[in-house]
């Protein structure tokens, strides 16, 4: 229990003296305290409404202090994510080629302005030259191939170093994806520097670099870490949230609604997202801010970078396409499918994580960075649908064929005759030819290798996600398995399976579907959440005849991934490091009672304690000075041990200093007292110290035969920092949250010591 | 050259504050040609080869009616025609994808600058301070303590603060890469 009251004012000078990064540093807050310290400042505000029009408006202002904020938020992190996105398609496309007109622009908006007027030519765009094209002169033949396969690879090591030096040189702590590290402190637990100026700068621009190099990973979990750093830095400037470590929590929660909500561009899957995964302790106040400042985001990113028609968050979902309940079958398989990937991958990047960091390649992250990009665009670069990005590849798949998509996918050939009629819907009626045979291999192949690659490279040391490529690894199975399905249902439309519904010439299955369906099962595996993946989703497609098949599949991920581990993710990468959280979910089968976890065990020395009078200010300094507890017990006796209350070690430093300053007279010698009624001072004996302000008289106290199911459920949901244990009203001893999380560590077979020393 | 995090931060503060300001500036007024675009794609009909049509209007209007001009069919087939047509309405703003590029571009370029300064130029100027090495990785933070309490006994005029805020800055990043890169209990 290291130091770190919240009443002290942090003064700057002090902040390097606090150490960070062990699981004694990660100082935990009193949520209790906070919320009281909270309500009382509102109270005096309130109170002296009534006095001048000065401190009605403080009050109003007070008030609204938190809407305000998490306006301010919205709008900076929607700022934010905008520049993220525009960067992030521009730098992507380098690797490609450059657009001759204007160089800022991608492949997409480069094309979108040609000329091109031509039915059969629509897919030509002479403004956009590949590599090859500008430095040899053509983009046919084997030579043209591999100078586009050599820059393909310079760019894509050049972004990866430069996001890993950035990263390495100037913030460690914008590496991953920040969720685990973000539910910790959501959970009551401080880490200095994870929110701050610096990691949010990092963060934006390694996060840019790390994604347009190609490597397998996304944007929405760093984008979630960057939404919490806006949120943390703007909480500075409202005192209301910079003092009390509560209310600036709610803020953090909400900004985590608001990091995915301009993700996906889905305000309402953000909110119920941080609803169910991140928060801790979570109120309907909270819920309601969260989707007010999630809304805030959407807009400002919305008006920042408006969008193609139909066309909403980073995918272009814009499919008619119903499903028949016949097709609720191969939606569970998804379902399946996308559970037994959730398992694989949690156990094989974990395993992953263990095994580098025990060889020498983890000695060198800027290295190890560096190989497994080089790996990555190796391999992808022969395959269309992995030379791609992650979005673009999803996109590709949820597109539905129309005029506008002539991708291989659907079938298109082109028309040799002018004179055959037809929609676009109508070319892809036909059977599988050349186009779609070969894209279904390409994508089969993709398969494997995205899986490999998320595997690998989630956790190196760029920001990563892990969303998008989940969610890639899911499309393409499923619109795998709907194009298998529609061409079943045309060759065999004789079937009793497809009779009735599917009719040659119409429209029955919709591959696109599919791979929505398959993307939804696979993330849900991965995260292991329901509901709000479902919202989300739903809101990319906005159909509401998808919600079921969505639904479905969430739930059957969710109940295959169960079987071969209980936790997402997020949660066990917080195992895995080790860090000081207290999982809400996992329920205790083991019966002990308090006093078995309780400290002072057999073999520590006695409890520290101070006493209600008999203490000299010399003692009370050497003992404060000479532990490191972050608060004392005050008895009435060392023989009766009759509890007093409780005082924070921040509190009587601040106490102790005042009174050496201000109090005159005062020497070591000096009585402390925390009694209620004073004793008359004899004349010549140097005054008394009372504490009595700084005690607190109503600690939290449980008998020592309380089961410990019990103990853990109120550290849980009261968010107690320490629980004192009695028996007759005799102090015993003392169980922390950090006591308590280490014996659920314990319970759980793994060794207490491999959390953070 | 060197600068502390409060002159970094507030640069890109206001960066972001001004391409904020230029988007709104250009939603305001017209939009350029290219920016706002509305495209109808035309199949082959009947004897009439396909077409692409791009206009530069507004959502309401990017409809098949509004857009093929010359209308290819005659009165009473331009339904059917109209049926096969797709069309497809986009807009950007190409200023702001401009300034947050140019504004990116040379955020990293002076972080990648400032990162070449500490790592060749730094050295050379402080050879005579013995306490300071700035990127390499100190096993004992213990040592980093005499540094600051003498760094703050210096005095308080804007260089002593900002060489004071620097040292503490490079303290935390180092704390940062000790918790991320060397402890190997906390894993990746």
């Amino acid at each position: 229990m290291n130091g770190g009251g919240v009443g002290k004012p942090a003064d700057p000078k002090e902040d390097p003296l606090l150490g960070l990064g062990s699981f004694e540093d990660f100082n935990t807050i009193d949520w209790i305290r906070e919320k009281s310290k909270g309500r009382d400042r509102h109270q005096k505000i309130s109170n002296k409404r009534k006095e001048s029009l000065s401190a009605l408006l403080l009050s109003i202002s007070y008030a609204f202090s938190g809407w305000l904020l998490m306006l301010l938020v919205g709008l900076m992190s929607g700022a934010v994510a905008a520049g993220i996105d525009f960067m992030t398609r521009w730098l992507s496309d380098m690797k490609d080629g450059v657009c001759l007109t204007s160089f800022w622009s991608n492949h997409g908006h480069c094309c979108a302005t040609s000329r091109q007027n031509t039915f059969l030519e629509r897919e030509r765009c002479p403004k956009w030259q590949s590599w090859s094209l500008l430095i040899t002169g053509t983009s046919q033949g084997a030579f043209a191939y591999t100078v586009d396969y050599l820059m393909y690879m310079f760019w894509a090591l050049l972004f990866a170093f430069l996001a890993v030096v950035l990263v390495r040189a100037f913030a460690p702590y914008a590496r991953g994806s920040g969720i685990p590290e973000i539910k910790t402190i959501l959970s009551g637990f401080r880490v200095r520097g994870y929110l701050g100026k610096g990691t949010l700068i990092i963060k934006t621009m390694a996060l840019v670099l790390a994604v347009s190099s190609g490597l397998s990973l996304g944007k929405e979990g760093p984008l979630i870490h960057v939404a919490c750093c806006c949120a943390n830095i703007l909480c500075h400037y409202f005192t209301k949230f910079r003092l009390n470590e509560a209310k600036r929590r709610e803020a953090l929660s909400a900004a985590v609604a608001v990091g995915l909500s301009v993700a996906f561009e889905a305000p309402i899957g953000g909110a119920l997202f941080s609803l169910e995964d991140v928060t801790y302790y979570f109120s309907l106040k909270t819920l309601c801010r969260s989707f007010f400042a999630a809304l805030v985001a959407v807009f400002t990113l919305h008006s920042i970078n408006p969008s193609v028609s139909g066309h909403h968050g980073p995918f272009n979902v814009n499919f008619h396409a119903g499903w028949h309940p016949v097709e609720l079958v191969p939606f569970i398989l998804l379902g399946v499918f996308g559970g037994l990937w959730g398992a694989l991958f949690i156990k094989a990047n974990l395993a992953w994580c263990r095994t580098h960091n025990s060889t020498r390649l983890g000695r060198y992250p800027v290295i190890e960075v560096l190989l497994v990009t080089a790996l990555t665009a190796l391999l992808a670069f022969p395959n269309v649908y992995t030379r791609m990005s992650g979005e673009e590849l999803i996109s590709k798949l949820f597109d539905d064929c129309s005029l506008f998509n002539s991708s291989q996918l659907c079938g298109h050939q082109q028309p040799t005759n002018t004179s055959q009629t037809g929609t676009g819907k109508d070319v892809a009626q036909w059977p599988a030819e050349e186009g779609l045979r070969m894209a279904s291999w390409q994508l089969a192949l993709a398969l494997p290798f995205k899986m490999i690659t998320t595997i690998g490279t989630f956790g190196i040391k760029v920001p990563s996600g892990v969303f998008i490529p989940s969610m890639a690894v899911g499309a393409i199975a499923g619109r795998l398995l709907g194009v298998a399905m529609k061409q079943l249902a045309y060759y065999h439309h004789d079937w009793l399976l497809f009779r009735g519904w599917c009719s040659p010439r119409s429209e029955c299955i919709a591959p696109a579907l599919y791979a929505v369906v398959g993307a939804t099962a696979c993330l849900g595996g991965v995260t292991r959440v329901t509901v709000s993946l479902v919202v989300i989703m739903f809101e990319l497609t906005g159909k509401r005849e998808h919600v079921i098949p969505l639904m479905a599949a969430a739930l059957t991920s969710k109940c295959v991934a169960d079987i071969f581990g209980r936790v997402g993710i997020d949660e066990a990468l917080i195992r895995l490091r080790g860090y000081p959280f207290l999982e809400p979910k996992v329920d205790l089968e083991h019966s002990s009672l308090a006093k078995d976890v309780m400290r002072p065990t057999k073999s520590d020395p006695d409890l520290v304690v101070l006493t209600q009078d008999g203490m000299t200010l010399g003692q009370v300094e050497a003992l404060v000075t000479s532990t490191c507890f972050s608060g004392f017990p005050v008895v009435v006796s060392r023989q009766s041990k009759r509890l007093l209350g409780f005082v924070l070690r921040s509190d009587l430093l601040i106490a102790i200093d005042n009174a050496r300053q201000w109090q005159k007279g005062v020497v070591s010698a000096s009585q402390v007292l925390f009694r209620q009624h004073v004793p008359t001072q004899p004349p010549e004996a140097p005054p008394y110290i009372l504490l009595r302000d700084i005690l607190d008289l109503s600690p939290f106290t449980i008998s020592d035969r309380t089961p410990m199911s019990i103990t853990v459920d109120i550290f849980r949901k009261l968010g107690l920092r320490q629980c004192l244990v009695t028996r007759n009203r005799k102090l015993l001893g003392i169980i922390t949250k950090k006591d308590t999380i280490k014996y659920m560590m314990q319970l759980a077979n793994r060794d207490p010591n491999s959390h953070l020393k | 050259m060197s600068f502390c995090w409060g002159t970094c931060w507030t640069f890109v503060a206001a960066a972001t504050f001004f391409a904020l300001l230029l988007d709104a500036a250009s939603l305001v007024n017209a939009k350029s040609f290219e920016d706002v675009r509305c495209k109808c794609i035309c199949p082959p009909y009947r004897n009439i080869s396909g077409h692409v049509y791009n206009r530069n209007v507004s959502q309401k209007d990017c409809n098949c009616l509004h857009i093929v001009d010359p209308m290819p069919v005659p009165g009473r087939d331009v339904e059917a025609y109209c049926l096969l047509c797709e069309c497809k309405y986009e807009e950007r703003s190409s200023n702001t994808i401009k300034v947050t590029i140019i504004i990116y571009l040379s955020v990293v370029g002076a972080l990648l600058l400032y990162m070449l300064f500490l790592l060749l130029v730094d050295p050379l100027i402080r050879k005579h301070d013995a306490y300071t090495q700035p990127l390499h990785n100190e096993d004992d933070s213990e040592e980093m303590r005499p540094q600051v309490d003498s760094g703050l006994a210096r005095g308080n005029t804007v260089l002593e603060r900002v060489e004071g805020a620097q040292q503490r800055w490079k303290k935390q990043v180092q704390e940062q890469r000790k918790t991320v890169f060397d402890r190997h209990k906390m894993l990746s």
